[in-house]
């Protein structure tokens, strides 16, 4: 048999970095793989001055990089590539790779962590790349000197709503709400914000345009009224959804993909751990999907120590 | 892979014969980065049978918009210099999706 790596991580955001670093910092043998961008959706957000340590030239690619070199610093082995299944039977799990390559190792740790919830409205795939977007820091500067509605209430809408005012001309909050549930001093932040306008208790009906956005139809939800609200950018954060579809039917999720373990990140399998945003957790930040990664690797090195049957005869 | 700017791309894309695909990038933007070391890959391996190129949108903004791109990654397939198909978005472009639009063409 080839290689058997003793944890297995799929995920190279802020919880499967953290995992690798301390796997390989105990002496574990460490794979994590990637299938997109590594460091996850930190790697896209600007401004991050919520990790404690980061607050001088605090960005998210920044950071993100840190923690990746940190971890092949110790050894951790980083393969760019998609999971497309899993061989679990044994004692030893087979991790499949999109070329019909193996990963075989003892414990395997899930770290996928979220992707952006669309919004549902028409018109929203259909001006994707056009206008409609869930990614400020790839897209802002087009919309330089134009107009931009943000859709959302949480941190990532009000934060990325600040990051664009130093592109756009406008920027207009469209909040289902009459409340943020941004933390407060991002709110402080944007509410003495010249260039952010705010309409609350507003949802996104449609987004149309010619080839391109032009406007989007909006109602508000208390009045009923309808607003028709020119605009040259939608920019879409109103949630997460989870990336766990490929693990659908191994370990137990509650009903929206959010996979359950308990406080040491063990799943409804042996030798299985979840870290990060992808499981049923509160606070979805990157510090605590470092803290996840971080137990996951430590439970996992306890998981192995445990099964006598993996130890090996260390010389 | 061809650099695309304002005094190349009328002759390189839209009067040229045959497909061009456009690798539409940001220097902001992490995941059209993260893609490229493959893009180039595939740059290498189908380069002969189809024209690549690629467009830094931070520096060719209005070039970009003109060709209602305003979103990134975003790859575009010119056919005899008209769109002919084009794929955007993260989730959309990835390694896999790309070398299989390259397929149609080629």
């Amino acid at each position: 048999m080839s290689k058997v790596y003793d944890v297995a991580i799929i995920g190279g955001g802020p919880a499967g970095l953290a995992a690798g670093l301390y796997a390989s910092r105990s002496r574990m043998s460490a794979v994590i793989v990637e299938k997109a961008k590594w460091g996850g959706q930190a790697s896209t957000t600007e401004e991050l001055e919520n990790y404690p340590g980061s607050i001088e030239m605090a960005t998210g690619p920044k950071l993100m990089k840190r923690m990746k070199d940190q971890a092949e610093a110790f050894g951790t082995e980083l393969v760019k590539n998609e999971v497309t299944g899993f061989d679990i039977a044994d004692k030893i799990k087979v991790v499949k790779l999109g070329n019909d390559e193996n990963i075989n190792a003892k414990t395997i740790i899930i770290a996928t962590g979220a992707q952006p919830m669309l919004l549902g409205a028409p018109g929203e795939t259909e001006f994707r790349g056009k206008g409609v977007s869930y990614c400020a820091t790839c897209d802002a500067d087009f919309f330089t000197e134009l107009e931009v509605v943000v859709v959302g209430g949480g941190d990532a809408a009000v934060e990325e709503a600040i990051y664009l005012t130093k592109f756009s001309e406008k920027v207009t909050i469209i909040h289902r709400r009459e409340e943020f549930r941004a933390a407060k001093s991002i709110v402080e932040k944007a509410m003495s914000n010249d260039k952010i306008d705010i309409m609350w208790d507003t949802v996104v009906e449609e987004i149309y345009g010619d080839g391109i956005v032009e406007g989007v139809k909006l109602k508000n939800v208390k009045t009923g009224e309808a607003i028709d609200f020119r605009t040259d950018g939608v920019f879409v954060f109103v949630g997460t959804r989870p990336i766990s579809e490929f693990v659908r039917g191994v370990v137990e999720m509650d009903q929206k993909g959010y996979i359950r373990t308990d406080e040491e990140m063990r799943t409804s399998v042996d030798g299985i751990f979840a870290a990060g945003d992808v499981r049923i957790k509160s606070l979805r930040q990157v510090i605590t999907a470092a803290s996840d990664g971080a137990i996951a690797a430590v439970n996992a090195e306890k998981y192995i120590e445990k099964n006598t049957s993996y130890k090996e005869v260390k010389k | 892979m061809i650099e695309l700017n304002k005094d190349n791309f009328d002759t390189e894309v839209l009067q040229a014969k045959g497909s061009v695909l456009v690798d539409f990038w940001g220097e902001k933007c992490e995941p059209c980065k993260a893609l490229m070391p493959e893009v180039h890959a595939l740059a290498e391996k189908y380069g002969d049978k189809i024209k690549m190129c690629t467009l830094n949108t931070n520096a060719n903004r209005r070039l970009a918009i003109g060709q209602k791109v305003m979103g990134l990654p975003t790859f575009i397939v010119y056919k005899n210099g008209e769109k002919s198909k084009e794929i955007s978005g993260v989730e959309n472009c990835t390694p896999e999706t790309v070398e299989s639009l390259i397929k149609e063409y080629i």
